[in-house]
């Protein structure tokens, strides 16, 4: 079996029929990592014994016939999960000595459910950025062209899935932190509806609008992946209490029928002309499915972006303003005052990046800027859930290039915060208004992967599923790995 | 409107930030892009919107005020940069 391209489900049927150990697989990712990550720098922390001893424990149940689809699955989480007594650094400085005291909660379900920790992968500092270049661990890099960025900030999940050092990983999205990085490293990126999975352990960025999720081969993966991970959590005050469906079950479903959205904001002049043909393309193979393409219109898109900028600095800089070097985390030396402590701790501690945002929003929710900025922004984003909540009366999913170029250069666009932050123009909406999204690949331009994105509405993330699976069966850009991985 | 040295520094001390002088004029540059960017919000008509503070309007989860989590300072502590009786050690804050 190839393990590049490999996927989990394929993993698991053969892990279940004693084909494969879960220490064979563990160790063979573990050789994989070793010999490509310096390459890619997609891992922070690298759990080898740790993941030895829970194989070996797997194979124990996988021995005894016994275990669930997940068992002995190894895999890696975003170095933004908590995982107890692992270092848990959120690719920041602030938290380069942070081990953490507990499991998050989707790390602790997927664990229940057998899988084995690989380790953290790297990520923009706190979650904030488009590229994985923010990362105080060094920039990550795309395995297709590796002087390109493998997008993020779920950067080192994307990399390390595409290249095949993992079968899968969990991500993070806020803005579209694993849907956009999951397009330019051509993998399947899927983003719940907000409240589906906890975010307890999950270190917050903009509470009302960070959702966690996985980066996978397949569609048919992350259905896996979700049933593991979603449901509602007591411990998470915007965890919602409602049943997580058995996404496998309806993986099969027929199209005919489905009615797509396709609105024409997301069709302009914005996109790259090999990205749209692909997305074309792509479209016309869910049309020989038995989809019917409508053309809709969200008239607010505009104003996603800048709605975003105003409302996620705000929320982050209140979720930042616990790192204060007093508890956890960085403290500076010396401080000779508390002030001083405060001061100093924050400026070493947080990257450029992470200043600016946190300083956008202080002035945003600072008095005689609260009504102009942050409620504003608030009210717009209410258009903005208005324009899906009309659209999905006409359609059953909306559909469109999940970024609108193929994967920039390196050091392209750190100079230019503006044109980094358009890169998520066509993810920022769904997070705004709270609704799942999955990006599937969906061909190359110039020999770089392109990004399918289907949105649902809220709560309908086996019907996202259901159109990926279908799209992969009739397609096979998912199991399309880097020659120099393969 | 573009921001000015002093803003910056305002905006700094607000958020517990000590920023280099050297860097100053460029966040003082790249924040007043930011914002000039987000000002295309000012033309949205939202006379008759209210805001959207939580994506499907829930509002806080309340449980009945019965202790429910195991004291595990200890375990919490184990990590911190100065402990002393339980209690975590700052720089003195009272002259």
């Amino acid at each position: 079996m190839q393990i590049a391209s490999a996927t989990l489900a394929e993993l698991a049927a053969a892990l279940r029929a004693r084909e494969l150990s879960s220490d064979e697989l563990t160790r063979a990712y573990l050789g994989r990592i070793e010999q490509h990550d310096p390459r890619l720098n997609s891992f922070v922390t690298v759990t080898g014994e740790q993941a030895l001893a829970q194989a070996s424990a797997a194979d124990a149940i996988l021995g005894r016939g016994e275990g669930g689809p997940l068992t002995g699955i190894p895999l890696a989480h975003k170095d933004i999960f908590c995982t107890d007594g692992v270092l848990t650094t959120c690719g920041s400085r602030m938290l380069a000595n942070f081990t953490a005291p507990y499991d998050a909660t989707a790390v602790a379900n997927l664990q229940a459910a057998g899988t084995v920790l690989l380790g953290k992968t790297n990520m923009d500092e706190f979650a904030m950025g488009s590229s994985n270049e923010t990362s105080h661990f060094g920039a990550v890099r795309n395995p297709w062209d590796t002087e390109r960025v493998p997008g993020g900030s779920s950067g080192g999940s994307a990399a390390a899935v595409a290249a095949g050092l993992v079968a899968a990983a969990t991500g993070t999205d806020t803005g579209g932190s694993i849907r956009q990085p999951a397009a330019l490293c051509g993998i399947t990126g899927l983003k719940p509806t907000y409240g589906r999975v906890s975010r307890y352990g999950m270190i917050a960025f903009a509470s009302s609008l960070d959702q966690g999720g996985v980066l996978t081969r397949s569609a048919e993966d992350a259905a896996l992946l979700l049933g593991a991970m979603a449901g509602f959590d007591p411990r998470d005050s915007t965890s919602v209490d409602t049943p997580v469906p058995d996404y496998a079950a309806t993986l099969g479903d027929d199209l005919a029928g489905l009615r797509i959205g396709l609105p024409r904001e997301y069709f302009g002049d914005g996109v790259d002309a090999g990205v749209g043909a692909a997305i074309e393309a792509a479209l016309a193979e869910l049309r020989a499915l038995g989809a019917e393409t409508v053309e809709i219109s969200l008239p607010n898109s505009h104003l996603a972006v800048p709605t975003y900028y105003v409302i996620a600095p705000a929320e982050c800089s209140a979720n930042l303003a616990r790192f204060d070097g007093v508890r956890y985390g960085h403290r500076c030396d010396a401080p000779h005052d508390l002030e001083d402590l405060y001061k100093r701790s924050r400026s070493e501690g947080f990257g450029p990046e992470v200043k600016r945002r946190i300083m956008i929003g202080t002035y945003a929710l600072s008095a005689g800027y609260y009504d102009a900025y942050y409620l504003k922004a608030q009210r717009v984003r209410r258009l903005i859930g208005d324009d899906f909540r009309r659209a999905f009366e006409q359609v059953d999913v909306i559909a469109g290039p999940t970024a609108p170029t193929t994967a920039f250069r390196l050091g392209e666009r750190v100079d230019d915060p503006i044109t980094m932050y358009l890169s998520d123009i066509f993810t920022i909406a769904a997070n705004l208004a709270g609704l799942p999204g999955v990006s599937l690949p969906a061909g190359f331009a110039d020999g770089l992967p392109v990004g399918l994105q289907l949105i649902g509405d809220h709560f309908a993330e086996a019907r996202l599923l259901n159109v990926g699976h279908r799209f992969q069966q009739a397609t096979d850009w998912h199991r399309k790995v880097p020659q120099a991985y393969a | 409107m573009p921001l000015e040295r002093a803003d910056i520094e305002n905006i700094a001390h607000l958020a517990r930030l000590e920023l280099d002088e050297a860097d100053v004029a460029s966040y003082a540059r790249h924040l007043s892009d930011i914002l000039a960017f987000v000002e295309q919000l000012d033309a949205a008509d939202t006379a008759d919107t209210s805001p959207m503070a939580h994506p499907l309007d829930a509002v806080q989860r309340l449980r009945p005020d019965e202790v429910s989590e195991p004291d595990r300072r200890e375990h919490f502590q184990a990590i911190a940069p100065a402990v002393e009786d339980g209690l975590y050690l700052v720089p003195k804050v009272i002259e």
